[in-house]
């Protein structure tokens, strides 16, 4: 069975600086991963380089989705094609209404892989179940995206999208951050929500708390630009006693 | 009349030597207080000549250099451009009691003058200059004190346009909407109209300008709004010139006690396009709102100059001017706000937003504030930049194409002067119009 992400010697630069040093990463289908590491280690990068955001570069090595190769595909046709990143910093967008954008983004995945489109009372009556699940006000989703949100509901806004487009593969960077333990909880949920055993999901974090609300099955240390050990969930806990000291040392 | 005294030394250019001579051969029936006003404003139009860069207020539009000749004044049309006048300048979705010009003649079969609501009194310039109607020909060009050979010419030689009054107290819901449709051959087009909204009354009245053809021709349109106490009048401004078109117009506002003036400029086409606006704000308490917006591709220019007059106190004006420019389109962006001695709290603001979607595009800004009051708030910016990166990537990583991710992020930038439109069917149907525009990138 093809893994749902394959990346293999995976090298990615930014102006020039290698960011990504020989990245290896096997993803199947079903499986929840967790990507820990220090500051640095160039987390964020790897989302970002997966996504296809302007500036990062990949000099050497493959990312697949599904078999395909992302690096052929556009920003827009990657996440078409299943690959949803649940950003660290969510954007607001102003004077974009935020029903306009979920329509635009829904339907053009949808047209892209030849589906039909998903009517605007359809998509009222979905986004009203999930905001319900994610305890969101129906109200906050009739201003523009993301504007004058705080941290915690621009968080619970990103889950609302990831719920609705129900990708294939999930990538969380750092969503704990800038989350108290409330939304915590609620953001986790709409994460296990997604669990199921044609979706991967890739949680990126730096601590291991987000790890006690949405259980693993692998977890991998990150450290200069590469994987450095990979295993089960106990893994995460270990790291919250010792730190990433000697992960850092013995990359360097 | 006889000739027009030049009194420079400077050779005329031919355009302006075409004007004298159109000027002096103009058959003239009109009644002698009118005659006097065009003699006059002609007068004052030779003194300077067509403005050219040299001239603070016409600086980044030449108009000495742009108007290489006068098309000839416009003879009435034919039949067919009538006929396809009828679907010009329709808003989607606005019922709006509609007076329809064709190449610059009053076209009645397509106007709506039946069932005026009591207090409303709409009629064609035309007859009001023809009848000689003292209290029109007073009011003419006494609005404000405008020093300006664009508008000077317009008085010499204004054809067209209406005359409108708004009877004290009197709430028009419907609005009035004036539709100008250029003829199918070259022109000069001479369009003035005059608004009276008396105290405590309102209205809603729409500009629309609209060229299908290719031909060069030339709009000079001026429009002089009285706003008496307690008054207030929301206008909108469209022009969607032929892709040859020159259009210069000049609005005059006069705003008196408590008087509520909000306005609109949308550029959506033409080659050259100028809106000079002069808002004298001569009551107390008096808001002016002044909103512009150019969505700009080819070559085209679009040139929104503003003089705000501040003589009262405790007096608004709110300017917000808003450009998306693609190609190696040019918009110019001067504002002059003054604030004369007396007119203490004043709260003057002026902003303009440039959007540049390529490299070739340019964006002049210029404001400029002099105050003689020592209590007032005036603050005035600019910005010019491109499309946000960042944010088509985030739209991107949902799915949305790049082109669709521009338009959305271009739609809403201009939508936040849309948004302060009040009519709700207006501001549906312009932000159709916009949508449409992006489209056609």
């Amino acid at each position: 069975m093809t893994a749902l992400l394959e990346i293999r010697d995976l090298k990615a630069e930014i102006a020039g600086k290698q960011i990504l040093n020989g990245y290896d990463l096997t993803v199947k289908a079903g499986e929840v991963h967790a990507i820990m590491g220090p500051n640095g280690s160039g987390k964020s990068t790897l989302s970002y380089v997966l996504s296809g955001r302007p500036g990062y570069k990949i000099t050497e090595g493959q990312a697949l989705l599904a078999g395909a190769d992302l690096s052929q595909m556009s920003v827009d046709e990657r996440a078409a094609a299943g690959l949803f990143l649940a950003f660290q910093y969510p954007l607001e967008v102003p004077g974009v209404a935020t029903m306009t954008f979920l329509r635009a983004a829904l339907n053009a995945q949808r047209k892209k892989r030849g589906e039909e489109e998903m009517s605007s009372p359809d998509l009222i009556k979905r986004v009203k179940e999930l905001a319900k699940i994610l305890d969101m006000d129906m109200e906050m989703l009739r201003r523009p995206v993301n504007v004058g949100f705080s941290g915690g509901e621009k968080k619970r806004a990103e889950t609302l999208q990831m719920m609705l487009l129900e990708p294939k593969l999930c990538i969380l960077d750092e969503t704990d951050s800038g989350l108290d333990i409330d939304a915590l909880k609620v953001v986790s949920n709409g994460v296990n929500q997604l669990r199921s055993k044609d979706r991967g999901i890739v949680v990126i974090t730096h601590y291991q708390r987000l790890l006690d609300y949405i259980t693993p099955d692998v977890v991998h240390v990150q450290s200069a630009g590469r994987i450095v050990r990979t295993g089960g969930k106990e893994l995460a806990l270990e790291l919250e006693e010792t730190g990433y000291a000697r992960y850092q040392s013995e990359a360097a | 009349m006889g000739n027009a005294p030049i009194t420079p030394a400077r050779k005329l250019t031919d355009a302006e030597a075409r004007l004298a001579e159109i000027f002096a051969m103009q058959q003239s029936a009109d009644a002698p207080q009118l005659a006097k006003l065009r003699t006059a404003a002609f007068d004052a139009f030779a003194k300077t000549g067509l403005p050219n860069r040299r001239d603070e207020a016409w600086k980044y539009t030449d108009l000495r250099a742009l108007l290489r000749d006068v098309k000839p004044l416009a003879a009435p049309p034919e039949d067919s451009a009538k006929q396809s006048a009828r679907s010009a300048a329709v808003l989607e979705g606005v019922s709006a009691r509609r007076i329809v010009f064709v190449g610059g003649y009053f076209a009645p079969a397509l106007s709506d003058l039946a069932d005026m609501e009591e207090g409303l009194s709409v009629a064609p310039l035309s007859e009001a200059l023809a009848k000689g109607d003292a209290a029109t020909t007073a009011q003419l060009g006494q609005v404000g004190k405008v020093d300006d050979p664009a508008f000077a010419l317009n008085t010499a030689f204004m054809g067209e346009g209406v005359v409108i009054r708004v009877g004290v107290g009197v709430c028009v819901d419907r609005p009035i909407q004036l539709v100008f449709v250029a003829g199918a051959q070259p022109a000069t087009y001479f369009l003035r109209s005059l608004v009276i909204v008396e105290r405590g009354a309102r209205a809603t009245l729409i500009e629309s300008f609209e060229g299908e053809t290719a031909q060069e021709y030339h709009v000079n349109a001026a429009t002089e709004v009285v706003l008496e106490e307690g008054a207030s009048l929301e206008r909108l401004k469209i022009s969607r010139e032929g892709a040859a078109a020159m259009h210069v117009s000049t609005f005059v506002a006069s705003l008196a006690a408590d008087a509520q003036l909000s306005d609109f400029g949308f550029n959506l086409g033409g080659a050259v396009l100028r809106n000079q606006s002069f808002i004298n704000i001569n009551g107390q308490g008096a808001h002016a709102g002044l909103r512009g917006a150019n969505i700009l591709k080819g070559r085209e220019h679009a040139d929104a100059t503003l003089f705000l007059d501040h003589a009262a106190e405790r007096s608004e004006s709110k300017a917000l001017f808003k450009s998306v420019l693609d190609d190696s389109s040019q918009a110019v962006f001067q504002g002059k706000i003054l604030v004369r001695p007396g007119a203490q709290k004043t709260d003057a603001r002026m902003m303009a937003r440039t959007l540049l979607l390529s490299e070739g595009a340019q964006a002049n800004c210029k404001p400029e504030l002099e105050i003689f009051a020592d209590d007032v708030q005036c603050a005035h910016g600019s910005t010019v930049g491109a499309l946000d990166e960042n944010l088509i990537f985030y739209l991107m990583a949902r799915g949305i194409p790049q082109a669709e991710a521009q338009s959305l992020l271009t739609e809403a930038f201009v939508g936040e002067v849309i948004d302060i439109v009040a009519n709700r069917s207006l501001r549906e149907a312009l932000t159709g119009l916009v949508s449409e525009r992006l489209r056609t990138r």
